[in-house]
């Protein structure tokens, strides 16, 4: 039994994953969201599926990707957006919008209370008020805002972003739009060739230029509107175009578009609430796109599948298992405990991985791009380092640091999602795969290194004081994976932060310009050097190694947030200010940790057994801590 | 004595000393760009031997901490001495010999730059030809005897110079020049509009109708002081022309008549002339579409070298600048509504020391811990054997 353990638990683990990706059954009756949800759309610079669309707005504005209605009712991205599409008067009754501000609401005459969502139309009133308020706190930077500002001029985006999705495509309370196409199409050349005999000075007819007119006028302000470029090219050397700017052109062309003319009838479709009607003309729009732009196609429901299968969180929740499994080998019946928590551990692994390389595939760049690709790196290179350490040792420390570790990042990159799109197009400066693909992998893996060096360290303190695990064997062992990992911090970090002042010295002319980020960087570096030399020079032994690898998790987390959070230099495109709590809690977390391995060897529970002499006294019995490592130079 | 003088400099400890001083030093002074801006911090902190207090003009300061270029220095002797004591060929120690010896070229080199690189701007708009570079800090009062046929001759006297408020006596110039109160940063404004009791600095040109008002030191980022003076100019043989008022702020060059010749003065950003030109053909600032982020940046130039019979086009763009006669053309940024691109000017004569050690340096690294590795499996294995 016990053998076959680990292969029993792995198994279920697999099972459960396995069970979560099985695509959700749609009645053949029922509207067909997810294939609506593939078809193609450009936003933000970026092809993308109509589902990634639907998922980053009601993340930005609801802060979920899914919509929960009085009642229990349950909304996928996807139904709230095809509500905001084609129904806007029906998605405006949806507590979308988050506030939880006293002051903002406050402004409405509103008391806070247990609700936090409103819907459009309980807005509606205050819009003007809404916007005078956002437009004042527009124009501070934003480390200068107080919450209300920050409160405010996020409804502010919210409500724009809700606006412009409900323009994207067709205007907004439209009843019979295939109709107001077609009248469209036939009183265009009417209307040119009342325009031509006006400008001749002929008789014409005013009433049917009037009409295409202000139809004009409808479309020019759709085409202002609108969030959501659906419109493919339909030749070489044109661009993608919004519904509105679509219909524009096309009194130049003299035809309009087939996607417009689709997109109408499904939003009519919708509307009527004739299902197969609806789920007919999206596979027609489906066909049309697979046939002409097959290669866009395939990206996008790429992108679909991958939105679906969420493959981050479910290696989280592995991850979390993996570190359970792993604290329990310490209590007993190890081994088995110990292989079921490396197998889970390569399945979250293998996720994670399948993640990455999907994020790469889809953005075509390296895997760093951005804070949140980051985290979802720093993860993945920590996991494998820690993975091969407990190849190598097998004391389920390994395992444990991977669990951790995965979870903790994971659940960072989870926070940092909130702004939207995680696969967003590139600044100019940072336009070039070369140097993305050295320096800033580089460093990152040195920050993989540095929190993998910091988590051993937490381990040998928190078992060390507050258990009696801590053998002198696992101190010896963990002093020197923790010694190992920051050689390799030192080099990854090193290489990094030089590279990087190459690339600065490629595209600004200086090698080094004290910007923050590159601050960061350098006193992570520094510290590496101090922790070495202060090991091999004999000042300090294990117990020292493990305090300054704590201190390390601080001067790392500093250089990937805290100078972010300054909102100065080159580097501050990933500005973020929600973080800095946790920042801060976290560093007086490893400050207090520090205090604690700092206390007097006989308050260390695991070394009270052994009875060790304080320091100083010569030492009658091996010991973890007395035992001086030889200087490795 | 010297013994122990040397066991400090080439000790282990100093070395420690000095990386944990840096750290502290990198960590205040990272904060302290958030209020002094970069430029000035990185002067207060990095670019300097000691960090003082109070940082303003109050009469007194101490020194509080070394600034960077202390720290550098003795870290840099502390490396060259110690390995000149210590220093033992062996095949073990070559990677930490050559992590040393790169670490000893970068500092070397980031000294250096410090010390000699010079950063400029020039800023074009479509069609516009330059032969100079302007700097982004310094001013100058340019002196302009326009007499000439072909050529005129400038006699350019930096801000350093100025700030004193003395008399400038130059041997190309037939008066002398006092400068009267300099301003580092100031607002101009038209009298009428300054006020009741604004009073004007100078009695000549349009000066006479302008009222100076001192501002505080410009720290954001994207931000210069506009220094102004008001400068007398005082014939060899006595007597007085009147005085002027000067300012970045001002745009046109005022001019004078003096010993039969028509002179102009100007005060204007220090200026670095090159013996080649560089005109702007077109400057394109793409976006991605349906968005406002910058896909990219680029200005097409035509660069022009009598000397060397240059004449050719370059495109100069983000991660791709232009190198020609030491030095380096980036694409810095750009004027509001694209109508002109600034180009950032380097000359750094060390540029190739970060190259150089980078790889010196990574090499040890990994000759080292490769070392350790080895190391390290081989008595595991033994260990598990």
């Amino acid at each position: 039994m016990k053998r076959f353990l680990p292969w029993i638990i792995l198994a279920v683990a697999g099972t459960c994953i396995a069970a979560n990706w099985l695509p959700p059954k749609t009645a053949k009756d029922d509207f067909d969201f997810s294939r609506f949800g593939e078809i193609p759309v450009l936003v933000g610079g970026r092809i993308k599926p109509v589902d990634t669309v639907a998922r980053n707005s009601l993340l930005i504005i609801h802060g979920k990707q899914e919509l929960r209605l009085e009642g229990g009712r349950r909304l996928s991205a996807m139904q709230w957006l095809t509500d905001v599409l084609f129904n806007a008067p029906v998605a405006d009754q949806y507590p979308v919008f988050v506030v939880q501000n006293a002051d903002v609401l406050g402004l409405f005459g509103w008391q806070q209370s247990d609700r936090k969502y409103f819907s459009l139309a309980e807005f509606s009133p205050f819009l003007k008020q809404i916007d005078e308020q956002a437009a004042q706190s527009d124009k501070l930077e934003a480390v200068q805002r107080s919450a209300y500002q920050s409160a405010i001029l996020n409804l502010r985006n919210g409500l724009a972003l809700y606006q412009r999705l409900k323009n994207s495509i067709q205007p907004e309370a439209t009843e019979d739009f295939t109709a107001e196409l077609q009248r469209f199409a036939t009183s265009v050349p009417g209307a040119a060739t009342a325009a031509r005999q006006r400008a001749m000075g002929e008789n014409f007819d005013k009433a049917k230029l009037d009409d295409v007119a202000q139809m004009i006028q409808r479309y020019e302000r759709l085409s202002e509107m609108a969030y959501i470029l659906a419109i493919p090219p339909n030749q070489l050397n044109d661009e993608w175009h919004s519904v509105g700017n679509s219909l524009l052109r096309s009194v130049g062309i003299g035809e309009i578009h087939p996607i417009v003319a689709e997109y109408a009838i499904v939003g009519d479709a919708y509307r009527a609430n004739d299902r197969t009607l609806f789920n007919q003309h999206v596979q027609l729009v489906t066909d049309w796109f697979a046939k002409e732009q097959p290669n866009t196609t395939k990206r996008a429901s790429f992108e679909f599948l991958f939105n679906r299968l969420q493959p981050f969180s479910q290696s989280m929740t592995l991850y979390v298992l993996a570190f359970l499994l792993a604290c329990a080998s310490w209590l007993g019946s190890g081994s088995v405990f110990r292989r079921s928590a490396f197998y889970v551990l390569l399945l979250a692994l293998a996720i994670h991985t399948f993640g990455l390389v999907s994020r790469m595939y889809l953005q075509e760049r390296p895997p760093v791009t951005n804070l949140y690709s980051s985290a979802i790196f720093i993860g993945w290179g920590a996991v494998i380092v820690a993975l091969v350490l407990e190849r190598i040792f097998k004391d389920g420390i390994g395992a444990a640091c991977a669990g951790a570790i995965g979870f903790v990042t994971l659940i960072i990159a989870h926070h940092l999602a909130g702004s939207g799109d995680t696969l967003e197009m590139l600044q100019a400066v940072l336009d070039t795969n070369i140097w993305l693909a050295t320096h800033v992998v580089a460093i990152t893996t040195g920050y993989s290194a540095m929190f993998l060096a910091g988590m051993l360290a937490i381990i040998y303190v928190v078992r060390g004081v507050f258990t009696r695990s801590l053998k002198k064997q696992t101190a010896d062992s963990l002093a020197r994976m923790t010694y190992g990992v920051i050689c390799f911090a030192t080099l990854f970090s090193f290489v990094g932060t030089v590279l990087g002042g190459i690339w600065a010295d490629q595209s600004w002319g200086r090698f080094w310009g004290w910007d923050p980020k590159e601050n960061g960087a350098v006193l992570i570096v520094l510290w590496c050097a101090i922790t070495l030399h202060a090991r091999w020079g004999g000042f300090i032994r294990q117990r020292g190694l493990m305090i300054m690898a704590l201190f390390g998790n601080i001067v790392t987390s500093f250089s990937w947030f805290g100078v972010n959070m300054l909102g100065v230099g080159l580097h501050s495109y990933g500005f973020m200010q929600k973080g800095f709590p946790w920042l801060v809690g976290f560093m007086i977390s490893q400050l207090a940790l520090m205090a604690i391995a700092a206390m007097p060897l006989d308050r260390w529970r695991s070394f009270q057994a052994a009875r060790i002499p304080s320091r100083g006294e010569p030492a009658q019995i091996p010991s973890p801590v007395a035992a001086r490592q030889a200087p490795t130079h | 004595m010297l013994h122990k003088i040397v066991d400090i400099f080439t000790s282990l400890k100093l070395t420690i000393v000095c990386l944990a001083a840096a750290m502290a030093l990198i960590f205040a002074g990272t904060l302290a760009q958030v209020h002094l801006g970069i430029d000035e911090a990185q002067q207060r902190y990095f670019q300097s031997m000691f960090v003082w207090w109070p940082p303003d003009g109050r009469g007194f300061k101490i020194p509080i901490f070394p600034g960077g270029h202390l720290i550098g220095a003795v870290l840099l002797i502390n490396l060259i001495a110690a390995h000149l004591k210590r220093f033992r060929w062996s095949w073990r120690k070559l990677g930490i010999h050559l992590t040393h010896a790169g670490l000893i070229i970068m500092l070397a080199g980031g000294l250096f730059t410090d010390l000699f690189a010079v950063e400029s701007h020039m800023q074009l708009a479509n069609g516009d030809t330059r032969n100079y570079s302007e700097d982004m800090r310094q001013t100058e009062l340019a002196v302009i005897d326009t007499s000439g046929d072909d050529l005129d001759q400038v006699t350019a006297i930096p801000e350093t110079v100025l700030r004193h408020n003395r008399e400038i006596d130059h041997w190309s110039l037939p008066f002398r020049i006092a400068v009267r109160n300099f301003y580092q940063n100031s607002r101009l404004k038209m009298l009428s509009q300054a006020g009741e009791g604004a009073q004007p600095i100078a009695d000549q040109g349009p000066g006479a109708m302008i009222a100076v008002e001192p501002v505080t030191h410009a720290t954001a980022p994207d931000e210069r002081d506009v220094p102004s003076a008001a400068i007398e100019i005082l014939p060899k043989d006595g007597g007085s022309l009147g005085t002027w008022l000067v300012s970045d702020a001002l745009g046109a060059p005022q001019t004078f008549a003096y010993g039969g010749r028509t002179w102009m003065i100007t005060m204007r950003p220090a200026r670095y002339y090159k013996p080649y030109s560089v005109t702007l053909q077109k400057f394109t600032h793409e976006k991605y579409a349906g968005t406002e982020i910058p896909k990219d940046f680029s200005s097409k130039v035509t660069l022009i070298d009598p000397e060397r019979s240059v004449n050719r086009d370059v495109l100069i763009y983000m991660n791709h600048p232009l190198r020609y006669r030491g030095e380096t053309f980036y694409q810095a940024g750009f004027q509001k509504d694209d109508s002109a691109t600034i180009l950032q000017v380097v000359h750094n004569p060390s540029f190739i020391a970060p190259y150089v050690a980078c790889v010196i340096v990574a090499a040890g690294l990994l000759v080292q811990f490769g070392f350790h590795l080895v190391g390290f499996s081989r008595q595991r294995g033994r260990a598990i054997a």
